[in-house]
């Protein structure tokens, strides 16, 4: 091949030249190049290296379908591997290299694949690991794991960049009526047809110019096209590539923001993944050239007939001088007029007889011939040619370029992302998309409609449909019929060669040639989805536009089957790569999930504390004092919540605002303990059980008024219980006149807890005479003011195991209650404290949280079984004892100490009897802690048949992540206080 | 993207509801028996066609609604508040 630019073609402004690099060589093109188009004009013809056999291989198509030109754009962070040159906007400064190749695509070592061929063939990774017969050596996993490196460096294609991407992305959303999906002749007569109507219409289209084939013609101005549509309101977006279908016409779509910039603005996304609502969808989509399988049918300067006819008119490129058009179909004799009046040699093959053409004298044309195999290694030399009926008398053709057209295949895949089978039309040997039930039609080349007139008046047609099924119009809608060449197409998938080894390739990016079908079908792999797994076809990333149906061809001929019978693989999304980044959006980072901070956020940062993510929250971990370790701070903090005060920001937990006459009854049913006679200015502890008697959340409900309560849930599933009361009241018990808000983020918390937690409080209140231990008892709650007159609640509870109190205040008002309450802390040397010190406290006292309600726990196996009561029913009380759930050897609450007081260990520790230390043991340690009071670590954790079963036992904790073991001892959960007389002083 | 027509809200992505469950169970009194819980919560058919279920609209108006859904097509049938008095309303309103 040798390709050239020429004088008055091309839609390329020759008045702007762009320098770019190829494999490290600068060059040069002009604006509105393609980097293939740039690479032919100045006659680059090697561009990548094939997966397996690292044969040369050009530039194939003009679209979405190259399965040759695929190159490595940009490099370090910004590095993008299996990069289409074809779809790849020339801009100043671009930067591209060959890839799967070393040291360069022009002379590749790897290239010594090709004549190991027949050790490549399909299901090359299965065999070869089932041992080398007839040694049978090598056999198994060992050997696989030596040769799977090499054989990972010798196949594949280009290497993504390692570094994380620099660049941003966005998500947009975006509703139409009508959405149209391409702007060729279809689309845009479908999209004005709608704006006709007052429609709002969104036209997307993935290359840069509007047209979609027109672009191939040498008259067609894109620009005025993109005005005229503007004019009529249409939203157009280019550059985006509408990637999947999706349930109620939702569509997935790429933009492609920056990615043919040089010198793109900082504030622009590169790309932006779009969702777009449309009311009805018509897909004009288009349709693409297929090839033929003949012998070296990859050497470069092999194309689709209709790519060298777009690198002509729309960029101003000759491919070659002495070209042989190869064809089975009408659609390549425009091509070959142009490309003759363009100053080349032109051949046409047709495989049919008795076909009707004018063609200019000039242009030589064998009718019933056939290609038969490519002659060259680099570039093509000649090509021989046989007739249809005589394969072993061949001619030999010199030229420098071989156009294939074997067929034009309808783009039905975003049609098949809902599930739609397209149809096989046997006169037009393609598949057509299938009947549609939804607000889909499919217009154009898609649909199999060849004529440029046909294909305009079929987008008017989709239009109508569109309009009628939203209730616009009530046309009558008369389709038009599939086809439209003059000369019917005949089959022609594959020229067979009984030369050995035969390089037909039918899938190019792959290296799946039809030998491999064959021998697929030979080894039992008869049915399309197994062929294309155990060969590949069509699962590399063009995902089979060029080859799949010249593969299932020659399964059916394989099988004595017709295509239809043989049916096709499922198409899914997306139709064209799309980069995880877009996926993700903006959602990186910080902002890969939103933060929850409480209030007093940054009083807690202001004092000291180091923060933990708990969820979406961070909430105060410790408070450390000068060169203070975790552990050191945590120890601290326990043991002066213990010996004085301490106070903690508990705004975490869930609050649920409960009010109606019905209040007491929902309280009443979702608890197990009861609650239906707790007293106003009282709270109560409670458990809540799943629906089929499992522990959902504990937490605490405090009676406000006669009917209104406030309940406070586990900061892990406040929302959970929150949905939980609404689903009930809103689909079970939609008789209760009761009402239940979500106040969590409305009100802010803090523990107040250590024996002098009272005198604290007394300094804090406005009126210290109502919080004594008789006025405010354990569980009393009392509404009051601070000082400086801010109402507040007080709830007296201990989760530390302390006389201790939880206030809490309207949230806006938290610092001023955290001020007030550490001011007069500091007079009784109390701390403030984190969640670590918490958890030690409340370990020390078998305290469980979501660590140990897990979803796997009943409340017998809690040890809380005293508070499910027998008197009343409510949510799971039928089913908390059914089966299993009431064996006496099931997983129960207990306590942990280490045998040697001096060693330590981590939840998740499994324990385990000594002599047995494999699977999952008798038990797990869920939290553990170093215990200020006993002086040495704890645990709380589960263990089969509880402490009854295990008391004087010594056990093995083992925890095969840290590889460590250690003896350890079940002991009662309730380590600190077990009477718990502290919390009543 | 299935859509739902929230009574309350309008037509929104299935992203800003919750799945709940099937929506033609009839939960038993709390008394009931362990078999009529167990039905309840456990026995549910494999629907091909068309199923009541529930949605919650979690990062919405929070209503919990009855969509009736095709299995087969993802096409939702029908909307409704679950209460029946939300229910009303809510058609009075539309």
């Amino acid at each position: 091949m040798t390709s050239i630019r020429i004088k008055n073609y091309g839609k390329i402004n020759k008045d702007k030249v762009i320098k770019f690099t190829w494999d490290n060589k600068e060059y040069s093109g002009y604006e509105g190049d393609s980097l293939a188009s740039a690479l032919l004009a100045n006659d680059i013809r090697i561009v990548g290296r094939s997966f397996k056999y690292h044969r040369p291989r050009g530039v194939m198509s003009c679209g979405v379908e190259e399965s040759g030109a695929l190159v490595t754009v940009g490099s370090g962070s910004k590095r993008d591997p299996n990069v289409r040159a074809t779809t790849q906007e020339l801009y100043s400064g671009l930067n591209a290299s060959g890839q799967n190749a070393f040291p360069s695509v022009n002379f590749d070592f790897g290239g010594i694949n090709n004549y190991l061929g027949r050790f490549f063939a399909a299901g090359f990774y299965y065999k070869t690991f089932m041992g080398l017969p007839p040694f049978e050596w090598g056999k198994g996993t060992g050997i696989w794991m030596v040769f799977e490196k090499i054989i990972r460096k010798a196949a594949g294609m280009g290497k993504a960049s390692r570094e994380p991407d620099p660049d941003s992305y966005e998500h947009a959303n975006d509703f139409c009526d009508v959405l149209v999906v391409g702007s060729g002749p279809a689309g845009v007569a479908a999209a004005q047809e709608a704006a006709n109507q007052n429609l709002n219409v969104i036209l997307i289209e993935q290359d840069s110019l509007l047209g979609g084939n027109n672009l191939a013609e040498k008259a067609f101005d894109s620009s005025l096209l993109q005005k005229q549509l503007e004019s009529k309101g249409i939203r157009v977006m280019s550059r985006t590539t509408a990637f999947g279908v999706y349930d109620n016409t939702v569509v997935g779509a790429l933009e492609r923001v920056t990615d043919h910039l040089s010198n793109p603005n900082t504030f622009l996304p590169r790309q932006r993944f779009r969702t777009i609502r449309a009311k009805y969808i018509i897909l004009a989509s288009g349709a693409l050239e297929r090839h033929i399988a003949f012998n070296n049918n990859d050497i470069p300067g092999v194309m689709t007939a209709n790519a060298s006819r777009q690198y002509l008119n729309r960029y101003g490129v000759l491919t070659g001088k002495k070209i042989v058009i190869t064809t089975n179909n009408d659609s390549v004799y425009q091509t070959a007029i142009e490309l003759h009046e363009a100053g080349s040699k032109v051949t046409v093959l047709d495989s049919r007889k008795n076909i009707k053409i004018d063609l200019p004298k000039e242009i030589e044309i064998h009718l019933e011939t056939l290609p038969f195999s490519i002659n060259g290694s680099r570039k093509i030399e000649s090509l021989d040619v046989c007739k249809t009926s005589d394969k072993t008398n061949k001619n030999t053709i010199i030229c420098d370029q071989v156009l294939v057209s074997g067929g034009w295949s309808p783009i039905v895949n975003l049609v098949s992302h809902r599930g739609i089978k397209p149809v096989w039309n046997e006169e037009n040997l393609c598949f057509v998309p299938g009947e549609i039930k939804e607000n889909i039609t499919v217009v154009g080349s898609a649909k199999g409609i060849w004529n440029n007139e046909d294909c305009i008046q079929s987008g008017i047609v989709g239009a109508n449909e569109a309009m009628n099924s939203l209730g616009v119009s009530k046309k009558t809608i008369s389709h038009l019929s599939v086809g439209g060449w003059s000369n019917p197409i005949n089959a022609l998938f594959e020229v067979k060669s009984n030369k050995f080894p035969s390089k037909s390739f039918i899938d190019f990016q792959h290296d799946v040639t039809a030998e491999d079908v064959r021998l697929a079908h030979r080894e039992g792999f008869v049915s399309v989805e197994h062929l294309k797994r155990y060969t590949t076809l069509g699962m590399a990333n063009d995902q089979g536009k060029m080859g799949n149906i010249i593969g299932l061809s020659l399964m059916a001929e394989q099988l004595d089957k017709t295509i239809p019978e043989v049916g096709t693989t499922v198409f899914r999304p997306p139709y064209t790569p799309v980069p995880i980044g877009a996926l993700t959006g903006r959602n990186v980072d910080k902002h890969f999930r939103p933060l929850r901070v409480t209030p007093m956020h940054q009083w807690n940062i202001d004092h000291g504390a180091k923060m933990i993510d708990v969820g979406l929250y961070q909430r105060p971990w410790y408070y450390p004092k000068k060169n203070e370790t975790l552990s050191d701070a945590y120890i601290r903090e326990a043991t002066i919540v213990r010996k004085t005060v301490g106070i903690c920001d508990v705004t975490s937990l869930g609050k649920i605002a409960i009010q109606g006459p019905d209040a007491t009854e929902l309280v009443n049913r979702i608890y197990t303990n009861p609650f239906a006679k707790l007293p106003i200015g009282k709270a109560r502890y409670g458990i809540m059980l799943r629906d089929d008697g499992i522990v959902m959340d504990d937490g605490t409900s405090w009676r406000l008024g006669e009917n209104e309560y406030f309940m406070t849930t586990s900061t892990a599933a406040a929302a959970k219980v929150m949905s939980w009361l609404e689903e009930l009241l809103q689909t079970r018990w939609t008789d209760l006149k009761v009402n239940v808000t979500s106040v969590s983020e409305q009100w802010a918390g803090a523990a107040i807890a250590g024996p002098k937690s009272r005198d604290v409080l007394n300094e804090c209140v406005l009126d210290p005479n109502k919080i004594t231990n008789e006025k405010l008892p354990f569980m009393g709650v009392l509404q009051t003011k601070l000082k400086d007159g801010t109402p507040c609640r007080v709830v007296r509870i201990s989760f530390s195991g302390e006389l201790a109190y939880e206030m809490y205040i309207e949230s806006d008002y938290a610092h001023g209650m955290m001020d007030i309450l550490w001011e007069n802390a500091q007079k009784y040397e109390g701390c403030l404290y984190g969640l670590e010190a918490l958890g030690a406290l409340r370990v020390e006292k078998g305290h469980v949280t979501a660590a140990e309600l897990d979803g796997r726990v009943t409340i017998d196996d809690a040890g809380l079984g005293k508070m499910a009561s027998t008197k009343k029913s409510y949510i799971g009380s039928a089913m908390r004892k059914r089966g299993v759930m009431g064996a006496d050897d099931r997983d129960m609450l207990v306590g942990f100490y280490p045998l040697n007081e001096k060693e330590t260990f981590n939840a998740g520790t499994i324990v385990c009897e000594k002599n047995n230390i494999h699977g999952q043991g008798v038990g797990r340690i869920t939290s553990v802690t170093h215990s200020p009071e006993l002086g040495h670590w704890i645990g709380i954790g589960f263990v089969k048949g509880g402490l009854e079963k295990w008391k004087d036992v010594t056990l093995v904790g083992a925890d095969p992540v840290r590889d460590k073991q250690m003896e350890i001892k079940v002991v009662s959960p309730h380590m600190v206080d077990p009477e718990g007389k502290r919390m009543y002083a | 993207m299935i859509r739902i027509k929230c009574p309350y809200c309008g037509e929104r992505d299935h992203s800003e509801f919750t799945y709940g469950g099937d929506a033609s169970v009839e939960y038993p009194a709390l008394d009931a028996s362990v078999s009529d819980w167990t039905k309840a919560i456990f026995f549910r058919e494999n629907i091909r066609g068309n199923q009541k279920e529930t949605w919650h609209h979690t990062n919405g108006c929070r209503l919990w609604l009855e969509v009736e859904r095709s299995t087969i097509t993802h096409e939702i049938k029908s909307v409704k508040a679950c209460h029946p008095q939300i229910d009303k309303i809510t058609k009075n309103n539309s």
